[in-house]
């Protein structure tokens, strides 16, 4: 029994969220593969083959793998996926684009975002935006999976040596192609892995309002979110959305600022060890699932958080 | 050119999902259902693609209960032409689903399937995507905006880090997220109207189709519950509470 993981990359580097699909599939207790489809890519195949417990990294280093593109990709994948039991990837917006069209190449039913292994066959995962747990098992020959990132710890990028092998690239299909990207810069960490995340709502009022939170972002070195109703009101950009249909985050720490707790919001974040609400509104659900909740006026609260860090030593 | 959307009855999504007690599913009797909000957003996008002259028909398919026609109906009130309903009264997984799609996209010629990105029922995120590999087609998901340029569609696709923007050959299949439109609500002559326009009803062996589960569901639990916390008196308080009995700060 083998274990195929498609990489989470930029060519340059390995992306951490690779490390999450490889805790995924030693849970199955086979030996595991990564594959890298990139263009120019020995530096995320060199951080694949660092990760623990690889057995052996097979790279697609050819120009049609460049930006991920999933008809490319994915034909590559169905082509190698006879050597392997599982194939495995985290649950990005990457391997969302690209692991159905796997599945439907190989006839098999894709087992989507899985929270829990509970053998090599059977599954947990959510439904209903997370307010039910389904358990399936599949009776494919091949499993085509992919993983919620935060339902499983990321393993250990360093102390493994695996071997790396040239895999032949198999063409550009010529059904798309890439024109750009417009990605946020950010010097804050990652929304997905920061181990703090604090989020703003609808409560903000405007886009305007939102560097009140970043300052305390800054202090605790925390990643800033937003839920929908932030989002669809064009306070920020879709990439800051928490929630089932945006990202799903499991910090340490999950501050919600001037957020009532719909849902679609409590499903991307509930997962959080410690959730802290500041609302106004008593009444907010999003009290319901705060460790700490604080009924205050946004405006007042988080400038007074701001200071109160600083004089607790939080100097960012 | 035609466009094909494929809309699926769930559970309203206001309604707050219940686990059945005997752990076979979530309660689906007496609940209120309608068009997952997705596909809603994708009929939305094939009339405005109508009305900007570049669409001619609109053809709404929906697979599953008989009751799914109400849900053909209402993409008819929207402003879809026609309707065909796939008529099957057992759960239908996103292959299977996509394997119907691909029949019928090759009897009706579509040059564009506008698929919602996800069903807030199971959460797959699946059917678009595997449509367009059955279909040999190239794919543009959780695309929030679109245009097309004669045989080329420009999409905008919401992205972990921001947006990209790919180029698709037509035909093609799109997902829809959530900033592409926003849906309009049908008004009351249109649903009138809509009552008389056709919806065909086949089977899935009329296509050839083989629904039955891969994925067999054993066990549906609720998710583990939160304890309830406490609340703090001031800023001072949390600060304390989380550097002090929380220790993440």
């Amino acid at each position: 029994m083998t274990s195929l993981i498609l990489a989470e990359h930029d060519n340059s580097e390995l992306k951490p969220a690779t490390l999450n699909a490889v805790t995924a599939a030693r849970a199955l207790n086979g030996s595991i593969d990564i594959l890298v489809a990139g263009s120019n890519c020995k530096g995320a195949a060199e951080g694949a083959s660092k990760i623990e417990g690889v057995n052996k990294v097979l790279v697609a280093d050819s120009e049609e793998y460049a930006n991920a593109l999933a008809e490319n990709v994915a034909n590559l994948v169905s082509k190698i996926a006879d050597n392997y039991s599982h194939i495995l990837a985290t649950a990005t917006t990457s391997a969302k684009n690209i692991m159905p069209r796997v599945a439907a190449l190989r006839d098999v039913q894709q087992i989507s975002e899985i929270s829990e292994v509970i053998d090599t066959e059977t599954f947990v995962r959510p439904i209903y935006a997370g307010n039910a747990m389904a358990t399936v098992k599949s009776s494919d020959s091949l499993k085509v999976i992919t993983v919620r990132g935060t339902s499983f710890e990321a393993a250990e990028d360093n102390g493994g040596s695996a071997a790396i092998e040239q895999v032949e690239a198999s063409g550009d299909l010529g059904l798309s192609s890439y024109i750009g990207s417009e990605l946020s810069a950010s010097e804050r960490p990652d929304l997905t892995s920061a181990r703090i995340v604090i989020s703003g709502g609808r409560g903000m009022q405007s886009g305007e309002n939102f560097p009140i939170i970043e300052a305390v972002a800054d202090k605790l070195g925390a990643a800033v979110g937003a839920s929908r109703a932030a989002v669809d009101a064009g306070y920020v950009p879709n990439d800051y959305q928490v929630g089932q249909t945006g990202k799903v985050v499991a910090p340490d720490l999950y501050i919600a600022v001037g957020i009532s707790g719909a849902i679609q919001h409590l499903a991307g974040m509930k997962d959080s060890k410690v959730i802290v609400a500041i609302n106004k509104d008593e009444e907010a659900p999003i009290f319901q699932v705060a460790d700490f909740g604080l009924v205050a006026d946004l405006f007042k609260a988080v400038p007074e958080l701001d200071d109160e860090l600083q004089k607790n030593g939080f100097t960012g | 050119m035609k466009v094909l959307v494929p809309v699926k009855r769930v559970i309203d999504y206001n309604v707050k999902v219940r686990v059945k007690a005997d752990q076979t599913g979530v309660e689906l009797a007496n609940v209120k259902m309608s068009m997952n909000p997705f596909d809603e957003i994708s009929v939305e996008q094939a009339i405005r693609l109508k009305e900007a002259g570049v669409a001619e028909e609109i053809i709404a398919v929906s697979i599953g209960v008989q009751q799914c026609q109400e849900t053909i109906r209402t993409a008819l009130a929207m402003g879809a032409d026609r309707g065909i309903h796939v008529l099957h009264d057992g759960d239908v997984e996103p292959l299977a689903v996509a394997k119907m799609l691909k029949e019928l996209a090759e009897k009706e010629g579509p040059s564009l399937i506008i698929v919602g990105k996800q069903a807030i029922d199971d959460d797959s995120n699946q059917t678009g995507q595997m449509l367009a590999a059955l279909l040999g087609w190239g794919q543009a998901t959780f695309v929030s905006e679109i245009q097309i340029e004669g045989e080329q569609l420009k999409a905008t696709r919401e992205v972990d880090g921001g947006l990209e923007t790919i180029s698709v050959k037509l035909p093609s299949v799109i997902t829809t997220d959530l900033r592409l439109n926003e849906p309009r609500y049908a008004s009351l002559p249109n649903i009138m109207k809509a009552k008389k326009k056709p919806i065909d009803q086949i089977s899935p062996a009329d296509l050839g189709v083989d629904p039955s589960i891969r994925l067999e569901i054993l066990k549906v639990a609720e998710p583990p519950q939160r304890e309830s916390g406490v609340k703090v008196e001031d800023v001072a308080d949390l600060v304390d509470k989380l550097r002090n009995t929380a220790k993440v700060i």
